[in-house]
């Protein structure tokens, strides 16, 4: 595996120092960070809390693909994921990507990248558990 | 061929199970199986997509299947 990326699935809650301090690189002089987090409402509903699910072979798998996709395009110093499965609670971290880069522009522009194709490719579910309900987010049309 | 497919998400609240044992004709393909399984449990119609992964990595509708592959069935992914 290439050592500029560095991705994770885990039970235990994420941190972003710890993310931060892995994306730290020499010739670093951005990091991008995009924390992604657990939301209290859709579509008006009140969302209790969330669970998420991993086919995790195929997660690693996946994210490393987009993670060398984005060094295809970007310079990038180093990829760190860190995708959380399980229980969260309202306002907790699902994901958290730091991206190292010589100059801003492409940190924001390969971290962007990365959190929407993950959004698209990866084989992560989540399921929102309302007062009234529950519901697999997106399953339907 | 005895084929064995993991299921996650919804495509696990629909069958009710983690794993289900499939039997289908030898060489057959990604498309036969999602026929087959969309037959078997009708639910699956209504996902926005549904798609197959084979050993890890997304499969084509003519990729062939074979006994020993690790199989699972991918509804619309939500991460992030």
């Amino acid at each position: 595996m290439a050592d500029y990326q560095e991705i994770h699935i885990t039970e235990n809650q994420l941190e972003v120092e710890k993310v931060y301090a892995q994306a730290q690189a020499e010739n670093t002089g951005a990091v991008n960070i995009f924390v992604g987090t657990v939301r209290n409402k859709t579509k008006a509903r009140n969302v209790v809390n969330l669970e998420y699910e991993a086919y995790e072979e195929m997660a690693i798998k996946e994210m490393r693909k987009v993670a060398e996709k984005a060094a295809s395009k970007w310079p990038v110093e180093k990829i760190i994921i860190h995708h959380r499965v399980g229980n969260l609670n309202v306002g907790e971290a699902a994901v958290v990507i730091a991206v190292s880069t010589p100059h801003r522009h492409d940190s924001f522009e390969a971290c962007r990248y990365i959190i929407d194709t993950l959004k698209k490719s990866v084989p992560i579910w989540k399921k929102e558990i309302f007062e009234d309900g529950e519901e697999w987010v997106s399953a339907h049309p | 061929m005895k084929l064995s497919v993991l299921l996650f998400g919804i495509a696990r609240d629909i069958v009710g199970d983690r794993q289900i044992s499939v039997e289908l004709p030898d060489n057959e393909n990604v498309a036969g199986l999602l026929n087959y399984l969309k037959k078997e449990y009708p639910s699956f119609n209504n996902l926005r997509s549904l798609l197959v992964a084979v050993n890890d990595a997304y499969a084509k509708s003519e990729d062939v299947l074979q006994e020993d592959d690790e199989i699972a069935l991918i509804p619309p992914v939500s991460g992030g």
